[in-house]
């Protein structure tokens, strides 16, 4: 699917047109994948669940918001998170990278109980999972640059600053020119694009995408429903919580996408409908 | 292991890691000025107690090995008695030296009370006896005891009695300074707490972002106990510095003068002032890391 010639580069892997490779770890289908399989006893291949609800409920002061869910995310899917403002969709995705506990039941993430986990692990987790706000959260006071390599200096990988990596991955989310901008000097789509970099230099298994297109006009939602695209095509697993069905039915139209609908606490697999 | 690894980091420099704070913001300059001024006034303080251990020393060695023996008699028996006493002293252990004060060294004496001019001759001064020991020391209980069988008259004063309450004085401000230098370093160490602690509530977005991209809480309280610890040890290197320039003028121009020129520092005592800055970097390491563990767990 991707016949490239891999270089490594600090541990990064480029192909030699230049595109910013995320498939370090191999599809468990591929060959690569197989054949790495017999190596690696704990590999993404070896796990057949990303995140595990399990009659997962979550409540806040004002009441319960997600009733038992009972859900299992897949490697290499696609899935769209969709329901009305304020159902849920920002404390599902939340729950997906242990930023919120659930009160009752039980959730897994990359097969381990995330009750049993230190704030550190839970770091650690979230090394494998790149996560894009509507609000983008960046460090206002550094670079454009700096922010998207930020994961590797908090992962104590070498700086990429100087690497074609890092480059390219700006090449491809269409932010060459503005690499050394500040934040706040980025529009609502560069803000986006840059986040989505800042998610997959890290080359995350699982991307969290809250409402990402929630600021921005068609073309540029079109453009970052692309990206992410590419990226499931690549084989890492996409969750994209937003309530644009337009933008669904484009997805869906291009790949296999789950639209997973939260409406009266409850997580459902929405069907032929949208 | 951990601990080790974030003090070696102290010393690393991660430009990334660095700059993930936002540099500006009262709390340095509130570090930087607190380690200044309480690094200023270590050094008075370190001075003051050196210069009265150097005091206590002084008086404990010096005094306790010198003695006095009065002796009071009618003038046509005081040689007499003084002779006496002279040869007593001279077959006792531990006296290496028993000089008699001649009229002169007397007038010196009282100088001080009396003035130049008072005509010595004509009063009716006990003799005295300048008595110098050897290391050991010698037996004054036994010396007494001899002294009053064969010289009535004689009194010995070996200094104890107004000796030990001035080394005692001596003694004390000595560990009042150090005291002085426990205080100012905590009061540092509880500022530069409240230091990290704004810093940190006030840089909660940047923490919340470090946590989103998978930051250890090591990592984030490194950026923070890196640049907190590097304050306190520039503020205290530059209030150490200029106590000592303070020091090294106030002691150069009057070093001839009395006890109160003698705080100050001598010699190697110097060294200590590159103390200093090391302690308040560590200080303020372990009240940042305290903090920052704090403020971790209260943002989770």
């Amino acid at each position: 699917m991707y016949p490239y010639l891999f270089i490594i580069v600090q541990g990064k892997e480029l192909n030699r047109k230049g595109k910013f490779n995320f498939n370090h770890i191999p599809d468990c289908n591929s060959p690569r994948g197989q054949a790495q399989k017999g190596k690696r006893n704990e590999t993404h291949c070896a796990r057949h669940t990303l995140i595990e609800f399990d009659a997962a409920s979550y409540s806040y002061t004002g009441g319960e918001l997600l009733s038992e869910m009972s859900l299992t995310i897949t490697p290499g899917a696609f899935y769209f998170i969709t329901g009305p403002s304020g159902s849920g969709k920002t404390t599902f995705l939340k729950m997906c990278y242990g930023a919120l506990l659930p009160n009752s039941g039980g959730l897994q993430i990359f097969g381990r109980d995330v009750r049993e986990l230190t704030r550190d692990d839970i770091a650690l987790i979230r090394r494998n999972i790149g996560v894009i706000h509507q609000d983008c959260q960046f460090l206002d006071h550094l670079s454009v640059t700096e922010n998207i390599a930020l994961p590797l200096s908090v992962s104590g990988q070498d700086r990429l600053s100087d690497n074609l990596n890092l480059k390219e991955l700006l090449t491809w989310v269409g932010l060459k020119g503005r690499a050394s901008a500040l934040p706040p000097e980025l529009s609502g789509g560069e803000r986006q694009r840059a986040a989505l970099a800042r998610a997959v230099i890290n080359s995350p298994e699982l991307i969290l995408a809250d409402e990402p297109t929630g600021n921005v006009d068609w073309d540029m939602s079109q453009r970052l429903l692309q990206l992410l695209i590419e990226l499931n095509k690549m084989g890492k697993t996409v969750l994209l919580a937003s309530h644009d069905l337009s933008l669904i039915r484009l997805a869906k139209s291009q790949v296999q996408a789950r639209v997973l609908r939260i409406a009266n606490k409850r997580i459902q697999l929405a069907g032929a409908d949208l | 292991m951990g601990s080790e690894r974030q003090i070696s980091g102290l010393f690393t420099r991660d430009t990334q890691r660095d700059r993930v704070v936002p540099p500006t913001g009262f709390t340095a300059t509130l570090t930087l000025f607190t380690s200044a001024v309480m690094g200023f006034l270590v050094v008075f303080a370190l001075a003051l107690s050196l210069a009265s251990s150097r005091l206590a020393d002084h008086w404990s060695d010096a005094l306790a090995r010198s003695a006095t023996l009065k002796i009071s008699a009618p003038a046509e028996q005081l040689e007499q008695q003084v002779e006496k006493a002279l040869a007593i002293l001279n077959t006792t252990p531990g006296i290496e030296q028993a000089t008699v004060l001649n009229l002169n060294d007397q007038r010196r004496l009282l100088e001080p009370w009396f003035g130049a001019d008072v005509p010595i001759e004509l009063l009716a001064l006990p003799a005295l006896i300048d008595i110098r020991e050897e290391k050991k020391g010698f037996d004054s209980e036994n010396l007494r005891l001899r002294l009053v069988a064969d010289v009535p008259g004689a009194v010995l004063d070996d200094h104890t009695r107004w000796r030990r309450p001035l080394v005692v004085a001596a003694e004390r401000l000595s560990a009042l300074g150090l005291f002085s230098i426990l205080l100012m370093t905590g009061a540092s160490a509880a500022m530069i707490t409240l230091a990290a602690r704004a810093a940190m509530s006030a840089n909660a977005q940047v923490i919340s972002v470090l946590r989103l991209i998978g930051a250890k809480d090591a990592y984030i309280a490194a950026a923070f106990v890196r640049r907190f610890s590097l304050r306190a040890f520039s503020g205290a290197a530059i209030g150490s510095l200029c106590g000592a320039v303070v020091f090294f003028f106030l002691t150069g121009e009057q070093d001839d003068l009395s006890i109160l020129t003698g705080i100050g520092f001598q010699g190697l005592e110097w060294l200590w002032l590159f103390l200093i800055p090391p302690v308040f970097g560590g200080v303020a390491l372990l009240a940042t890391q305290r903090a920052a563990q704090k403020v971790l767990g209260m943002l989770s």
